[in-house]
């Protein structure tokens, strides 16, 4: 009776088949597919200036975005993006639940396309499962081998697409045709590319469920409030065929799921709020006359409670949400603000370290020092170098110096003070760069003049 | 080179990385099946373990894929082991070492820039200065490897020429400079308080050496001064306009190295001074310094220069 029984750790992924379904959200999905690849697909090609529109150039380390050059030192602007982009995900995820991963995630919206392509392929669910069952044959070979060369080819151009946010896409095109790509412009396309095709082609529902930090730590921003994709038990339970208004048990929900859970459980971290679930029971109780809504966005709260459109609505302003909006808002706000006030050009002022302050003709007192000067337009300026803090304080060097669009410049400057004028030691000055043509655009630095003892 | 003091702890390490690499294939192996009593008590799906009475663990697989990332994991830590160093002193093999992708990459930069000194340098200094590419060049060479001394302005500092006037210890030719820079340059200025004598002397000389260049110096103190500026004589030369093919400076002009002071010429009179400008042929080579060259020679002709 003791003997002992052998429990595997770790399990084979099972197949799943999802089934097609029309309806409202699947619509929904179709148009963010849609607005969202051709945006990805299409911004690098966009021009702007003469340029790329859109180009992260790691090598010069300046990103363009249309107008906007961000440098290095705008990387504050990039992190700010992303807090706010977190910010956003928070508040959709405590009003909406799992809207992001349903709808507009890349892996939803990449599986999505590599589905259709298998559905116009293979055919429809019941015939995927027949051909998967059946032996090798010319015919189940040549079927799976022209999807994979699909799924390879949106691929390929997906991995060269997103090669052309960081290399200009038009020199990419030109290299592609004659395959003469950097090592490094092949293993990012190559890599991107496959990353494309094992996500949405063979893992799917297993990045999600197994990969995905997001499926993790979303419950933490779930509450009883949030919207969820639920089956209503109260009107379903108990299932059977014949059941008239609750669950008649065609196991729609369950065949068109992409994560392959059946929703009747309740809510489970499988699920990614995709709402395919909630087309296909309305579909079949449309089909038995009855009510929609079998299935449906509802909150856990309001399942429990039986509450209904208004309350739900009236609940989803509680704190945590006004909290995430007002958050989000004052961030953005700051945001917009700082880019618009941002200086396009930049100076660091570095003391020579060499000589403390030196004594020239008549007496008068010099200190040198390094501007480093970084001209963030697209255009040329020359600019003019000033300095105040001490009396009599002037620029013994060249006061104007003109930089080429995008240029950064070490500049040595040398600044005099009559004898007498400022105390000996440490003395606090300001150095001020202004363009000529446009006084907005000008910087101060704060520096330090040393007269010796 | 030995990294340890004996054989013993490089052995250590060999047999401690490969133990870890080892035991975590192992671990993965054994835990990946569980083996529990058939009348286990609990519902189907649980490992078999009961705490407290009635709390049983589920057995929730796993994806095996993952399993799977595991074992190449360590399939690749071992191939990694074996090309490249990570084994005490072993050095894999493809003989990596950060040094030698330093020179490498040091080789690719040569590769990279290489024509463009090389088309300098076979031009002649005056007309690299007078090129506006190698003025921007030679004006980065100079903040990166000039500064430090002579300053951004290159204006100099105590004790360090200003290489902006036209007054040279060596020489302002567009050829001297450039020895200058390649092979660098010892002044020496021996000290002299000994040879001249007492404290009185010394002072004499200073200010014979200040009336010279026609600063401020006693009449009096000057004429001893003269008398005992015979043992100068061999460097600066009689009239004091001293020698650029010793470096001794010309006493006559207002430029002082270490400052025009009596007191200052007083110790450097007593104690002697020694100046070094260190060579740059092996660092940056002759086609870089030979940009550089041409730069600081523009530097003081600046009409010559053609303006960006």
């Amino acid at each position: 009776m003791n003997a002992p029984q052998v429990i595997k750790m770790y399990a084979a992924r099972e197949e799943i088949y999802p089934r097609e379904i029309k309806g409202r959200y699947a619509s929904l999905r179709w148009v963010c597919v849609w607005l969202t690849q051709l945006a990805f697909y299409g911004l690098p090609w966009l021009s702007w200036n003469g340029r790329q529109a859109v180009l992260f150039d790691l090598a010069s380390r300046k990103f363009y975005l249309f107008g906007l050059v961000l440098w290095p030192q705008d990387f504050i602007y990039l992190a700010v993006l992303l807090v706010m982009c977190a910010w956003l995900l928070f508040l959709v995820t405590a009003v909406a639940g799992r809207v992001w991963c349903g709808f507009a995630c890349p892996q939803t919206v990449y599986t999505e396309i590599f589905l259709w392509i298998e559905r116009k392929i293979e055919g429809r669910r019941s015939a995927r499962i027949a051909l998967d069952r059946q032996p090798p044959s010319l015919k189940k070979f040549s079927r799976k081998s022209a999807k994979h060369l699909a799924w390879g080819a949106v691929a390929l151009w997906t991995g060269f697409s997103f090669v052309g946010y960081f290399t200009p896409i038009r020199m990419l095109g030109t290299e592609a045709l004659t395959f003469s790509f950097g090592p490094w412009e092949w293993f990012w396309v190559l890599f991107y590319s496959f990353a494309t095709y094992g996500n949405a082609g063979w893992m799917r529902e297993q990045v999600c469920k197994y990969m995905c930090p997001y499926a993790r730590f979303q419950s933490a921003m779930f509450d009883r409030d949030s919207l969820i994709v639920t089956y209503d038990a109260k009107r379903g339970e108990p299932r059977n065929p014949r059941s008239e208004g609750g669950c008649i048990d065609c196991s729609m929900c369950v065949q068109v799921c992409p994560t392959g859970i059946d929703i009747r459980k309740g809510l489970q971290y499988e699920c990614i709020g995709c709402a395919a679930c909630i087309d296909a029971c309305n579909s079949v109780m449309d089909k038995v006359a009855q009510p929609r809504g079998l299935i449906r966005y509802s909150t856990d709260r309001a399942m429990a409670e039986g509450l209904g459109a208004r309350d739900i609505q009236r609940r989803a302003l509680r704190p945590r949400v006004l909290i995430y909006t007002g958050l989000l808002g004052a961030v953005a706000l700051a945001f917009i603000a700082a880019l618009w006030l941002r200086t396009p050009l930049k100076m660091d002022v570095i003391r020579d370290r060499g000589s403390m302050g030196r004594e020239v003709e008549d007496g008068k007192i010099e200190n040198v020092y390094r501007l480093q000067i970084m001209n963030t337009t697209e255009a040329p300026h020359t600019y003019r170098i000033r300095a105040s803090g001490i009396p009599s304080l002037n620029v013994a060097s060249d006061a104007e110096v003109t930089l080429a669009p995008t240029e950064t410049r070490a500049v040595p400057l040398r600044l005099r003070t009559e004898h007498g004028k400022a105390q000996k030691g440490s003395n606090t000055i300001e150095i001020t760069l202004e363009a000529l043509d446009d006084s907005a655009i000008a910087v101060h630095e704060k520096a330090v003049f040393i007269v010796p003892r | 080179m030995s990294d340890f003091t004996n054989g013993f702890w490089n052995g250590f390490i060999i047999v401690l990385t490969l133990l870890g690499v080892i035991g975590c294939g192992v671990l993965l192996y054994t835990q990946s099946v569980h083996k529990v009593l058939k009348d286990h008590k609990g519902p189907v799906g649980t490992t078999g373990h009961i705490w407290d009475e009635d709390l049983t663990e589920l057995n929730t697989p796993m994806p095996r894929w993952w399993m799977w990332l595991f074992y190449i994991t360590i399939v690749f830590s071992l191939g990694y082991l074996f090309l490249y160093p990570g084994l005490g002193s072993y050095a894999g093999t493809l003989g990596w070492a950060s040094s030698g992708q330093y020179k490498q990459e040091l080789a690719k930069a040569d590769a990279d820039y290489g024509p463009l000194f090389a088309k300098y340098q076979s031009q002649d200094l005056k007309a690299v200065a007078a090129d506006p590419q190698a003025h921007a060049i030679g004006e980065r060479l100079f903040l990166t490897y000039c500064a430090q001394c002579h300053g951004s302005d290159a204006r100099g500092n105590k004790g360090f020429p200003n290489l902006t006037d036209k007054d040279w210890l060596y020489g302002g030719s567009p050829d001297v400079i450039k020895t200058t820079i390649m092979h660098g340059r010892n002044g020496v200025m021996p000290p002299m308080g000994a040879a001249l004598g007492s404290d009185k002397d010394i002072e004499n000389v200073a200010h014979y050496v200040l009336s010279l260049s026609g600063g401020t110096a006693d009449p009096i103190k000057t004429v001893f001064g003269k008398a005992k500026f015979s043992a100068c004589m061999a460097c600066h030369t009689a009239a004091g306009t001293g020698n650029q093919a010793l470096g001794a400076p010309n006493l006559t002009d207002k430029v002082w190295l270490y400052g025009g002071s009596a007191e200052t010429v007083m110790e450097t009179i007593r104690k002697g001074r020694n100046n070094t400008m260190p060579a740059f042929a092996d660092f940056l080579g002759e086609g870089k310094v030979h940009v550089l060259a041409a730069y600081v020679w523009g530097l003081s002709n600046p009409v010559e220069v053609a303006k960006k």
